[in-house]
């Protein structure tokens, strides 16, 4: 976490399937439609990242995990949970809805990727889809790599509160 | 966007720019030269600071509210850790309340009984109460700002603590003005401002520091 890329990258692999086995849980006791698990993944993937700072390295890493991703998952309940309980029909919507997800999680994200502002958006699609690195960015946009550092950490920031108000305002 | 596609963003992004800790200490260094400048600029210090430095009476209204400054702020700290206990610095606001307790206890020993009510009125009670919050603006807003960076189970208590925090710093500083030095004064008027200012924190964390 001081700054290793590869190990940053093995960290948030490793945790994500069983982040995945919870979301897709806390789907199914909410009546949710289980495409929702993938974006309720990234947020707590995002969540995770941008509260690292707050994780005592002298400390061991399972109970702040916990704690991030039951916060997290509270948070998902709860807006949820404003708008009532989801009539039946729904669930067997949900249950057709199973193996579109990938489909679906892909077109939800990038909607919330073209909300962005324009260097940031172009940044997040250049490292994300195309899977370009920060030099071959920063060299493709005319910016420092500092620069385009800074920009992609506010993105994933910007990112992080376009999740929160989308889900509030559309369900 | 698919979630290995969002991993491999988030590790480019790896490096921790700024820590609870540092965040807190930049705000708090901020906020506090702000206030003092705020407070020598407008009402200034008290004229005959030197002569009552000593009494018993201006070392604890200094004192008791540095101790409540630096426990509130241990406090702020503890709770932007999602996964700390904030229960032991919780039990240490009991000591700053313990000695405001044995403080207003001698002073109504020491006190002819007829003089009780001056001394808590004191001279300037309203001002007190307005000032100390005033002061509190800037290391309020400081430490809102830094606790964003933390990630508080409970953003309305966070909040309160920041204003706790925040409020004890502003009678902290406002002791170097104010002329009324009473035990009883500082119980009645400060904590009201203090509370003022905690209050304020809860209702601005619970909105800012969710996440």
């Amino acid at each position: 976490m001081d700054g290793d890329t590869q190990a940053y990258h093995r960290f948030l692999t490793g945790v994500t399937p069983q982040l995945r086995l919870l979301a897709v849980r806390r789907c199914r006791e909410m009546g949710a439609p289980a495409s929702d698990a993938e974006d309720i993944v990234q947020e707590v993937l995002l969540a995770v990242h941008l509260k690292r700072g707050t994780w005592d390295m002298s400390r061991p890493i399972g109970p702040w995990l916990s704690a991030i991703v039951r916060n997290k998952l509270i948070d998902t309940l709860r807006r949820r949970g404003r708008h009532g309980s989801v009539p039946i029909e729904d669930v067997m919507e949900i249950l057709a809805a199973d193996e579109r997800t990938d489909a679906t999680d892909r077109l939800d994200a990038e909607q919330l990727v073209d909300r962005l502002k324009p260097p940031q958006r172009d940044i997040v699609r250049a490292i994300s889809l195309e899977g370009a690195g920060v030099k071959e960015t920063a060299e493709r946009l005319k910016m420092s790599e500092g620069a385009v550092r800074v920009a992609l950490h506010r993105a994933l920031k910007a990112l992080a509160a376009l999740y929160r108000s989308d889900v509030r305002e559309d369900r | 966007m698919k979630t290995d596609e969002l991993i491999s963003l988030l590790s480019v992004d790896a490096p921790v720019r700024r820590r609870l800790g540092q965040a807190l200490a930049v705000a708090l260094v901020v906020g506090v030269v702000i206030s003092a400048v705020l407070l020598i600029g407008t009402v200034g210090l008290r004229h005959n600071l030197v002569s009552v430095f000593e009494t018993a009476r201006v070392l604890f209204k200094i004192g008791f509210t540095l101790l409540l400054a630096g426990v509130a702020t241990l406090l702020a700290a503890r709770i932007g850790r999602p996964d700390a206990s904030a229960r032991r610095p919780a039990l240490l606001l009991l000591l700053p309340l313990a000695s405001l307790v044995a403080a207003v206890a001698v002073e109504l020993a020491v006190l002819p009984e007829e003089a009780w009510a001056a001394s808590w009125e004191g001279a300037h009670a309203a001002f007190c109460v307005f000032f100390i919050p005033v002061l509190s603006l800037a290391p309020l807003l400081g430490i809102l700002w830094a606790m964003r960076e933390g990630a508080p189970r409970d953003p309305g208590l966070a909040g309160a603590a920041a204003g706790l925090a925040a409020g004890a710093i502003g009678g902290a500083l406002y002791a170097w003005h104010c002329p009324d030095d009473s035990p009883l004064f500082v119980a009645t008027w400060y904590t009201l401002g203090i509370l003022i200012v905690a209050s304020l924190g809860y209702l601005i964390g619970r909105r800012l520091l969710r996440w």
